[in-house]
């Protein structure tokens, strides 16, 4: 029984990576494709440095990504904040809310939104281009929201009540007590919540490509328009350069929540 | 006289139409060590956490000083509070916690680190530093919490079941520190319990609370000798209670007998509730006795035993060194001052009587217990 458990195991794991493994060997290859390995070369990764407007589509990319994790990360805690303090219904209620985004498609939200800015953007605001830069953070935030939330508001459940009050009994206003003792208590899950953010962000296509404007276009959705002509090897290179630095924030984010769960058994004890 | 320093007049306090305090009035004088003591859901953490500001009664005023404070946030009253599980800072090692008061009202450095030292000698945790709060035994938190809150130097700590988590040798230990700290930097301590003993040997005053109410208010010694009623009897140690006619000053009438007490400023012929501690009644032989019993149970408790005697169908506790074998036939002698009287209170009846008692009863719910664990 054990060994079948374990071939079983492998066998998702082999499913599950064998398509990263086909597009880092392609990375490495001198030959157009795939199918044609024509030995081993480092060739493809400096080509993604030679390019400009590839490294100026990733440079577009991670700064959506890190202004719309950001953002989302401050309104997202301040958020939990207000919902942790409302009443037990109230507050099931709007943590619903919070959460059908994320089970939303995102070309449902994707098409709203761009609907949203639209209407917004040419009938209130009289722009002729409504939808650019400003929009696409917009939306990014949006939908970063609900998984900043997801993650800060088991950390203040867990939180002892009695600090915060410990800490007003000292002489804490409530926005001192919130930055002094509230926030280092949350902070995995703030952290956690950050990450999450930051690479829903940086994959993001669907939701992106409805509202962005041509004035500023993501990795994403260029690549997509990639995917109608031939395939550059290069971009294979930029994709196994992207896919380690996913899991290198996975492996950040595992090892701390492996980190919370040590004390948290050191606690019990 | 000392100088008051607190007051509650007439709090009320309702939670969602439910009445949790009704009416208190009490008031906390300097270096008084006061308890407010009661069962479960009687009242007393709410009074404690209106004292330092985390409720708003409903109704009433909390007076510091004289000047009202009702709605005056914890931070900017001169009060500290030692949580019930000590709420220290994880993230800070045990210096800054107790430095973090100080931090926050901007002292100079030399002076924080002056008074976080002073502390730590007084707590009894020089060297302790460094130490991170996880790495502390539970007394050792318990005195952190304490330093936290001192080292502010309130006029009035206020203090919520802060030895509940501790095992009974380190209580012990701890009851004693802390009577010791109260009086070494003669600061008032308000301290909330359900342990009628701890109460009882730390506290200048005790105030009995339940339902909301406060049942008496008195020295230890007055609380445990003169009950105002069956309910303060009944939680502060154990007693016999028995309905009593009050016949004149100086005169009970129970058990078909008239028996001589210190008791007087009753109405004539007034129905009472009549308490015998179970350690002031001594046996006598049958024929020498004002009554006479049979045993019913004999329970060894180290100290004495635990006897259950039988009196015209009604059950007396009687903890007595003196061993009787059950089934046997005693009397009893009840001098006056063994005897004390309290006129009838809502909780007549409803106490001080040991006919369901026995030793397998108090097992069997000790296991019911542990099953809803």
């Amino acid at each position: 029984m054990k060994r079948v458990n374990r071939l079983f195991t492998i066998a998702i794991f082999v499913f599950l990576y064998i398509p990263m493994v086909v597009l880092i060997v392609a990375s490495f290859s001198k030959g157009k494709d795939i199918t044609e390995f024509e030995g081993f070369t480092f060739m493809r990764y400096a080509e993604v440095f030679q390019d400009r407007s590839l490294l100026s589509l990733l440079g577009n990319s991670l700064l959506i990504s890190v202004l719309a994790s950001g953002i989302a990360t401050v309104f997202g805690t301040v958020a939990c904040m207000g919902i942790h303090n409302l009443k037990p219904r109230m507050r099931k209620t709007v943590m619903s809310l919070t959460n059908i985004p994320m089970t939303n498609p995102d070309i449902v939200t994707g098409i709203s939104l761009s609907l949203l800015f639209v209407f917004v953007g040419s009938k209130l605001l009289q722009q002729r281009n409504s939808l650019t830069f400003w929009t696409l953070l917009i939306a990014h935030v949006t939908f970063n929201l609900p998984y900043v939330i997801l993650n800060v508001m088991p950390k203040l459940h867990q939180m002892d009540k009695s600090l915060t009050e410990a800490a007003m009994d000292l002489g804490c206003t409530p926005l001192q007590s919130f930055f002094k003792v509230t926030l280092h208590e949350i902070m995995p899950g703030v952290i956690t919540g950050a990450i999450m953010a930051f690479t829903m962000s940086l994959d993001d296509f669907v939701i992106s490509y409805f509202v962005t404007g041509l004035d500023f276009i993501t990795l994403p959705v260029e690549i997509y328009n990639y995917t109608k002509k031939q395939m550059q090897p290069k971009i294979y290179a930029m994709f196994t350069m992207l896919f380690l630095l996913i899991i290198v924030l996975m492996v950040i984010m595992n090892l701390l929540q492996l980190r919370q769960e040590k004390a948290k058994r050191r606690d019990a004890k | 006289m000392s100088k008051e320093l607190i007051r509650l007049r007439d709090i009320t306090m309702e939670f969602d139409g439910e009445k949790i305090l009704d009416g208190i009035n009490l008031y906390f004088n300097d270096k008084e060590f006061l308890t407010l003591l009661g069962p479960s859901g009687c009242g007393k953490t709410t009074t404690l956490r209106i004292i330092g500001g985390f409720l708003t009664p409903s109704s009433g005023d909390v007076l510091f000083d004289g000047k009202r404070m009702n709605d005056v946030p914890p931070y900017d009253r001169q009060v500290n509070t030692v949580f019930q599980r000590y709420a220290l800072f994880p993230h800070l090692n045990v210096y800054e916690n107790i430095a973090f008061g100080l931090r926050v009202a901007k002292l100079p450095k030399a002076e924080i680190q002056e008074r976080v030292h002073e502390m730590l000698g007084i707590v009894g945790l020089k060297g302790y530093e460094h130490r991170r709060i996880e790495s502390l035994s539970g007394g050792q938190q318990q005195r952190v919490a304490i330093a936290r809150a001192l080292v502010n130097r309130p006029k009035v700590l206020l203090l919520d079941e802060p030895l509940a988590a501790l095992d009974l040798r380190l209580r012990k230990d701890m009851q004693n520190e802390l009577k010791r700290i109260q009086q070494t930097l003669g600061i008032t301590f308000i301290y909330v319990t359900h342990d009628q003993e701890e109460a009882l040997s730390m506290s200048d005053t005790v105030v009995v609370m339940d339902k909301g109410r406060i049942q008496q208010i008195g020295k230890p010694e007055d609380i445990y000798n003169e009950p105002k009623n069956a309910f303060v009897a009944d939680f502060i140690g154990e007693s016999n209670i028995l309905d009593g006619v009050m016949l004149e000053d100086y005169k009970v009438r129970f058990f078909g007998r008239t028996f001589k007490c210190l008791d007087a400023g009753f109405t004539p012929n007034e129905p009472v509730d009549v308490v015998i501690r179970p350690e002031d009644i001594d046996f006598v032989p049958p024929e020498e006795g004002h009554l006479v019993g049979t045993v019913t149970s004999v329970t060894f408790k180290g100290l004495n035993y635990d006897i259950i005697v039988d009196f015209r169908g009604f059950k007396w506790l009687i903890q007595t060194t003196d061993h009787q074998p059950e089934g046997a036939t005693v009397g009893i002698r009840l001098n006056p001052e063994d005897i004390h009287v309290m006129h009838k209170s809502e909780y007549s009846g409803m106490f001080g009587d040991y006919s369901s008692y026995s030793a397998e009863y108090d097992e069997l719910t000790e296991d019911a217990d542990h099953e809803e664990e």
